[in-house]
């Protein structure tokens, strides 16, 4: 016999919503027909809430939260568009573009990356902060593929995809502080790491153009972000024969 | 250019530097008679520098951006040399493709230079107010001309964004070969707008004849009339070519100084050296040395290198062109006046025109097998093309990985560095007389006005990103023999 889940009730933005009691925020945001912008979430992989881009205002909380890792909870009064929130995500955004070297006029992911929908979404039309412009490298060890760590936004979704959906680890986040990134392996050339199975779900998660195909050139990247999805629905559906 | 006179510095405000003023001395001898002229770029880029360590796949669409009016050139370049790092060769549909492309660039930019920069000058009088005389005091004076010139750039700018899906730093030709074909859609439109662009071209040529016959006749003389090499790519058969094909020089008595020459072996036969007071380089034909190995590129040299164009509307008009401003030194076959760009830029565009009607009629240009895939296979490679201002040069080293180690981009403008040196020296030899100068001395309007159109003849990106707001800002400054400024002249 199926167990049925009990359900709370809450309001987003004024509206009345019904959801799972272990549903998050951004999944009750999202079921209600409403929308927030997120850069480090994908469906599929456990939420870290590492962007702060899906904050949202809890009335009678004192503080804002990221909706991919909040849970609901019964008579939550949610608000997804205050000018405080507006001002913050806007804020957010801007600092990913001065932190990383992002140039879209001649970059693989130009006009299929989320940073850039998002600065379009929010708003952005230049950042405030000064560009820091780091002096990082291109990873292009690889057969296929390549990292480059200048549009890196460590948003961990190629952390995650690798972990829990190919089961390799072969990335994981290295240093601390303005220095903190992406490593392959034991901070290794990636195509130095035998644990790679060389399968490009890292490349289909990459929200920006920081993994790419290495016979992409500007404006050829064909992101997957739905992969996640589908490969953790088929896993947990037992969609396979050997399962 | 004489070398005899000592270094000295030259202090230039920042201002200029970022705005993209243009500066000129002059140098007088010991007798204060003009004995040569600097153009100095005084803009730094770095291109070059900032392009390394990035995969050499986004070496199209980076090198694009150096330019607005002729990102096509570049791109072109950039995915010739791509093809010799993926050691492939492009299918020939894309080959095909690429040209059309290039033939496109060349017409709307030589539409720009003609009918944008510098048909004012001959229309409406060289000392005419320098505020009006500009695209819009055309348009005033002459609007059925000025509409036509500006609807033949069009032409050509949009059929870049046909095939390219955008005009402006379409990153369409990539290592390998080329996007998309050419659609049905392309080809209706070509053939709906070609008569009106062969219409304009032939009205352009018609007014232009007119006034080399009558008020021109000075200018061709003066502005850079002087033997020099010239180089430009031709095809196996010696025809004019645009993108494919190998280099030749031919000097100003029209013998052949080299001929099938590789891109990939440039280094071997030029040179580039620097001098100090400016950011452009100064290419040179080794063999002559520097700076005796000065040498034209661009419509002029094309014409000059090539023995036919290949098709019979644009062979006519080189027939007349070498008529018209052939040298007798030569037999009528080499022009060497640099006044003649502008009249060459006029069959370049009879050239492309005629072109871009053939390819639209060949069913290839069509076929879905436009580009060769492979991984990298070299570790340097030079490619070239045809830009409308001249050859242009890109040289690539790659890492293991395809990483760009140094990168090498020989520009058109750079490569008649000397020679608009030179034509300016002679511009001010001519319009400042003989008499010595000395301190004080005035530098009259007319000189600027002169100075400028004798380098706008060479249609310098300078003259694209300055002179279509109005006017060129100048600074001309007269140095005697010891380094001196005697006298200076400046408009902003």
């Amino acid at each position: 016999m199926t167990q049925v889940l009990p359900s709370v009730s809450l309001q987003i933005n004024g509206q009345p919503c019904t959801v799972a009691a272990d549903a998050t925020v951004l999944q009750a945001i999202r079921s209600a027909g409403l929308h927030v912008p997120t850069l480090c979430h994908l469906d599929g992989l456990t939420p870290v809430g590492a962007c702060r881009l899906c904050l949202v205002a809890l009335e009678g909380h004192p503080k804002l939260e990221p909706a991919c890792v909040t849970t609901v909870a019964e008579g939550m009064v949610v608000h997804t568009h205050t000018p405080e929130l507006e001002g913050y995500r806007r804020m957010a955004v801007e600092l990913f573009f001065a932190e990383g070297n992002h140039v879209c006029a001649f970059c693989v992911a130009n006009g299929a990356c989320e940073l850039q929908d998002v600065a379009v979404e929010v708003g952005m039309d230049h950042s405030r902060f000064p560009y820091q412009y780091p002096h990082r490298h291109v990873d292009a060890s690889h057969a296929l593929f390549g990292l480059d760590h200048h549009r890196c936004i460590l948003c961990t979704r190629c952390v995650r995809m690798c972990d829990e959906i190919e089961g390799a680890h072969v990335w994981d986040v290295g240093y601390r502080g303005s220095a903190c990134s992406i490593i392959a392996g034991l901070d290794q050339p990636w195509g130095e790491v035998e644990a790679c199975t060389s399968c490009g779900k890292c490349v289909d998660a990459c929200p920006t153009g920081a993994l790419f195909r290495k016979q992409d050139a500007t404006a050829e990247k064909q992101p997957h972000p739905e992969r996640a999805q589908q490969l953790a629905a088929a896993r947990t559906d037992h969609r396979w024969r050997n399962q | 250019m004489s070398s005899e006179f000592t270094p000295r510095t030259i202090t230039i405000d920042p201002v200029t530097r970022i705005e993209g003023h243009a500066k000129i001395t002059l140098h007088l001898d010991e007798s204060g008679r003009i004995a040569d002229a600097r153009f100095h770029v005084v803009e730094y880029r770095g291109f070059e520098t900032f392009c390394e360590g990035r995969p050499f796949t986004e070496m199209a669409g980076i090198t694009a951006r150096i330019c607005g009016i002729c990102p096509v050139s570049h791109l072109l370049a950039a995915a010739k040399t791509g093809d010799k790092l993926l050691a492939v060769q492009p299918p020939p549909a894309a080959r095909k493709l690429r040209r059309l492309l290039n033939l496109a660039q060349i017409c709307q930019s030589h539409a720009l230079s003609f009918f944008h920069l510098s048909s004012p000058d001959f229309l409406l009088g060289w000392d005419s107010d320098p505020a009006k005389r500009n695209v819009f005091g055309l348009m005033a004076a002459d609007p059925e001309l000025a509409r036509a010139g500006i609807r033949l750039r069009q032409f050509g700018q949009q059929l870049i964004e046909q095939l390219a899906g955008r005009k402006i730093h379409a990153a369409w030709a990539v290592p390998g070969g080329v996007r998309t074909p050419m659609t049905p859609e392309t080809v209706a439109w070509i053939r709906q707008r070609l008569p009106e662009a062969e219409a304009t071209v032939r009205l352009a040529l018609k007014v232009f004849q007119r006034l080399l016959d009558q008020q021109l006749a000075e200018e061709q003389q003066v502005f850079g009339t002087f033997d020099s090499l010239f180089m430009g790519l031709v095809d196996d058969q010696g025809q004019w070519s645009c993108i494919d094909g190998q280099l030749r020089l031919v000097d100003s008595s029209g013998a052949v100084v080299a001929d099938g020459l590789s891109e990939d072996h440039y280094a071997s036969f030029l040179g580039e050296a620097v001098e100090s007071w400016s950011y452009l380089k100064f290419p040179y034909y080794k063999p002559l040395g520097y700076p005796e190995g000065m040498y034209r590129v661009g419509p002029l040299a094309r014409l000059n290198v090539c023995e036919r164009i290949g098709t019979p509307w644009a062979d006519a008009e080189l027939a007349a062109f070498r008529a018209c401003n052939g040298t007798t030194a030569s037999g009528g076959r080499i022009a060497i006046s640099s006044f003649a760009y502008h009249h060459a830029r006029l069959v370049e565009i009879v050239a492309c025109l005629e072109a871009i009607g053939q390819l639209a009629q060949d069913p290839e240009l069509q076929s879905p097998h436009v580009r060769s895939h492979a991984s990298l296979n070299a570790r340097e490679a030079v490619g070239v093309s045809e830009a409308p201002r001249g050859t242009l040069f890109h040289h690539y080293r790659v890492d293991d990985d395809g990483l760009i180690t140094r990168v090498n981009l020989i520009i058109a403008t750079g490569q008649n560095n000397l020679a608009m040196n030179r034509t300016v020296a002679q511009i001010a030899r001519y319009y400042l007389g003989p008499a010595p100068l000395a301190e004080g001395a005035e530098i009259p309007e007319s000189l600027l006005n002169r100075v400028e159109a004798g380098i706008r003849c060479f249609d310098p990106c300078l003259s694209c990103s300055t002179h279509a707001a109005g006017q060129m800002p100048l600074r001309i400054e007269l140095v005697d023999a010891t380094g001196r400024r005697l006298a200076e002249r400046v408009r902003d």
